[in-house]
């Protein structure tokens, strides 16, 4: 087997073109990555065309190192040490802006709306050490569409009683604190309590701030667009016990700011014991895209549709033009073990297209972060063991495809059919859920050799966030490693068709 | 010239996989149109243009042309057949005009069929999906002026596609780099046009593009949003053929075999 890898090595190393061509892997992917990330425009812009954004829309970071969204209406008291709020929310009702994309400063917004409330709007209780964007906090709501919930740390979700809010079953939320440990609860009369979660926001010491809040997301109509809404909460029953009176609340619009996506501030207006309160933005993680307020993923990864189609080249090329040399009569006969000959030239073929890739990913990486960073765009922070994964898994993917181009060249004997084939399975079904329909796009994304692409996913899906979860925003419809899965399996069974014919067929 | 473009019509009608591949180019097309016009429903995705969307297949289509016309060149390359070629015809801007003549005319007529059989489907398959005169759509018909305009001038898109791809077949003549560099000009631009997000960088792709300004033909509704007219727009894609050719026949002209 070592003498095989050398010779076919040797045949690959020899020919000038192919070392040109593994050297184009690394250029088209940077080229690639650097035209996407150049015309990639989403911060603070004066027009369009590059050099007129600046100033990257700050993006606040949670506890636990994600980007997230915080920002809400929060009439609050100080809460010194224990104690527990708890109130009635009788209705819950919003709008969502008709006024689309291309709004002048200082517009009326909520006077060009129509009454929809959004799924995740939210009002209830809410506890906090700090008004500061990007703090801790546990909030017990109603929301729009998906009953009582119980969240916390921006990333924690649990779900509560069912249904939505009317004054007929309006719903009972109650928040107690005890040291830094937050319980939430919730009624449908006032008498019988369920408790829907506890959690310990570790470092809750001394005063910290407690009361109501409301808030309501941006609600996407497409990868590339969102419409705001606001929402407002009707509050009555208030009581408290411990060391929080609510006798008098502070009204504070947390967040707010020009890249908080609220369609308008908050306002409050009290009548006896009863509070209707107005607000709009969310208190969430950020997603990618639409639904995250213009923040974009990375595009530095994007060059690997531009590999692929080198890459199909040169794996399908490499036994396609033995066959058209006749040099695949003397490689037989050398060695009449064909089944070891195509392992040697998937081996070599491999590992030629992965290195490339790597430094090609590596470069597009870190030069189009620059870019679009210098363009102005919001990148979501990623971890690094994320980073990794994405990095070394696109180079893994493009390494698979080479092999799987050779195994299609090996059936076909014809490198134009095996190339198309690449190409028609792996980029075609992106364009088509790119601009035609989504639909077909997450389908095809799944099955067709194109779902290896989702290693290189580096968003995070939150089923507590309305987003469009497209793959132009990053998301793919498989996990990871079930999207890289599928191409090895599609490779792995292009191997054995081309091993077996290569034994039964004359040469 | 008559005798050469009998020649290369022999070539094409007894080899194998150009009967295949024309087949194909028709199946693939109308296979591919009718499972997007299947799967769209006037309410869930508003805006759509029922002609384009009847037309998607064009897009997979356009690959297996591609090939097509790849084949006809380089496999006389890969067979050695082309001395034989060059050595009765020595004029060989008079073979590449044959091979571009019989091309013509066999795309012509695998687009036609492609083409229409995409729209007919298309017709019954979005009426039953909501796409009726109550919501605002019109049913395709190709009495239709616009919709008789995109249906000719995808004919002729895929033909301007065909013979690109023997300009770059011509001017590389290995057949598996020619597929590469073509699919590569086919599929690459709207990919990009896709992903970027700056408004004068789509516009600048979506008028460059071959594809991306070739399919403004297939458009019949908001013809204000398109970054180029219909015409103008296969008028891009007809300079990008022109050059190919003009590359490729030069290579052809000035080099050894």
């Amino acid at each position: 087997m070592t003498n095989l890898l050398r010779s076919e090595w040797t045949k690959l190393r020899t020919v000038r073109s192919w070392t040109v061509t593994a050297v184009l892997i690394a250029v088209v992917m940077v080229a690639f990555s650097w035209v996407v990330s150049a015309g990639s425009h989403t911060g603070i812009c004066d027009g369009p065309g590059p050099g007129s954004c600046h100033g990257e829309p700050p993006v606040p970071v949670g506890p636990n190192g994600e980007a997230v969204v915080d920002a809400y209406y929060y009439l609050h008291e100080p809460i010194a040490a224990d104690g527990s709020i708890s109130v009635r929310v009788s209705s819950l009702t919003g709008v969502t802006s008709t006024a689309g994309n291309h709004v002048e400063a200082g517009t009326n917004l909520l006077a060009q709306s129509k009454p929809a409330l959004a799924p995740w709007a939210k009002a209830g209780i809410l506890i906090t050490p700090s008004l500061s964007t990007g703090s801790r906090y546990a909030a017990v709501m109603v929301t729009g569409d998906h009953g009582v919930r119980m969240q916390e740390d921006y990333t924690g979700d649990s779900a509560g009683l069912p249904g939505a809010v009317t004054a007929s079953s309006p719903r009972w939320l109650r928040l107690s604190r005890s040291g830094d440990t937050l319980t939430g609860s919730d009624s449908t009369d006032g008498v019988h309590w369920y408790t829907i979660g506890t959690t310990r926001l570790s470092g809750l010491a001394g005063t910290a701030q407690a009361g109501l809040f409301v808030t309501s997301p941006v609600v996407p109509t497409s990868s590339r667009s969102n419409e705001g809404t606001y929402a407002t909460g009707t509050f009555d029953q208030l009581a408290t016990t411990g060391t929080v009176t609510a006798e008098h609340f502070n009204a504070t619009n947390v967040g707010a700011g020009p890249t908080s996506d609220s369609l308008a501030p908050g306002r409050y207006r009290q009548t006896g014991d009863r509070y209707v309160v107005g607000g709009s933005g969310d208190i969430a993680p950020l997603a990618s895209g639409a639904g995250g307020g213009g923040t974009v993923p990375d595009s530095g990864l994007l060059g690997a549709f531009a590999a692929l189609i080198v890459v199909a080249i040169l794996g399908a090329g490499y036994i396609t033009s033995e066959y058209r040399r006749g040099l695949v009569r003397t490689t037989f006969t050398a060695t009449p073990n064909r089944r070891n000959v195509l392992v040697a030239k998937a081996i070599v073929i491999g590992t030629t297209a992965f290195i490339p890739s790597l430094i090609g990913t590596a470069m597009a990486f870190v030069l189009s972060r620059h870019v679009q960073r210098s363009n102005g765009n919001a990148l979501l922070p990623i971890s690094t063991s994320t980073e990794v994964r994405a990095v070394i898994g696109t180079a893994a993917m493009i390494a698979i495809t080479a092999v799987l181009a050779l195994a299609l060249g090996a059936i076909a004997r014809r490198g134009a059919l095996a190339v198309t084939l690449i190409v028609v399975t792996t980029v075609l079904p992106l364009i088509l859920g790119l601009t035609v329909s989504t639909s077909i796009g997450t389908w095809l994304l799944r099955i067709t050799p194109a779902a290896g692409f989702a290693i290189q996913q580096s968003v995070v899906r939150y089923s507590q966030v309305s987003d469009s979860y497209t793959p132009m925003n990053g998301y793919f419809p498989l996990a990871p490693w079930a999207g890289f899965a599928v191409l090895c399996a599609w490779t792995l069974l292009a191997m054995a068709i081309a091993s077996r014919v290569l034994r039964r067929r004359d040469a | 010239m008559r005798r050469s473009l009998h020649a290369e019509w022999t070539k094409l009608r007894t080899t194998n996989a150009p009967t295949w591949l024309f087949a194909a180019t028709i199946v693939m097309t109308v296979a591919v149109g009718a499972i997007a016009s299947a799967s769209v429903h006037a309410q869930s995705s508003p805006g759509q243009d029922p002609v384009r969307l009847a037309l998607t297949g064009v897009d997979l289509g356009q690959a297996i042309v591609a090939g097509l016309a790849v084949l006809t060149m380089c496999d006389e390359y890969a067979t050695g057949m082309i001395h034989t070629t060059f050595l009765t015809v020595p004029r060989r801007l008079e073979v590449l005009a044959a091979k571009a003549g019989v091309l013509t005319f066999a795309v012509l007529l695998a687009g036609s069929a492609a083409v229409g059989a995409s729209l007919l489907i298309g017709r019954s398959a979005l009426a039953g999906n909501g796409f009726t005169s109550a919501s605002g759509y019109r049913l395709i018909s190709i009495g239709d002026g616009p919709t008789l305009r995109a249906a000719g001038g995808s004919v002729l898109y895929l033909v301007l596609i065909g013979l690109l791809s023997l300009g770059v077949a011509t001017a590389v003549r290995d057949s598996t780099t020619g597929i590469g560099i073509v699919l590569g000009l086919l599929y690459l631009f709207p990919l990009l046009a896709a992903l970027v997000s700056d408004p004068l960088w789509h516009h600048r792709l979506e008028q460059i593009g071959p594809t991306n300004a070739g399919q403004s033909i297939e458009a019949t509704t908001n013809l204000h949003n398109l970054a180029l007219s219909p015409w103008n727009g296969l008028g891009v894609l007809a300079a990008w053929t022109t050059a190919a050719l003009i590359i490729g026949g030069t290579l052809l002209v000035r080099r050894d075999v």
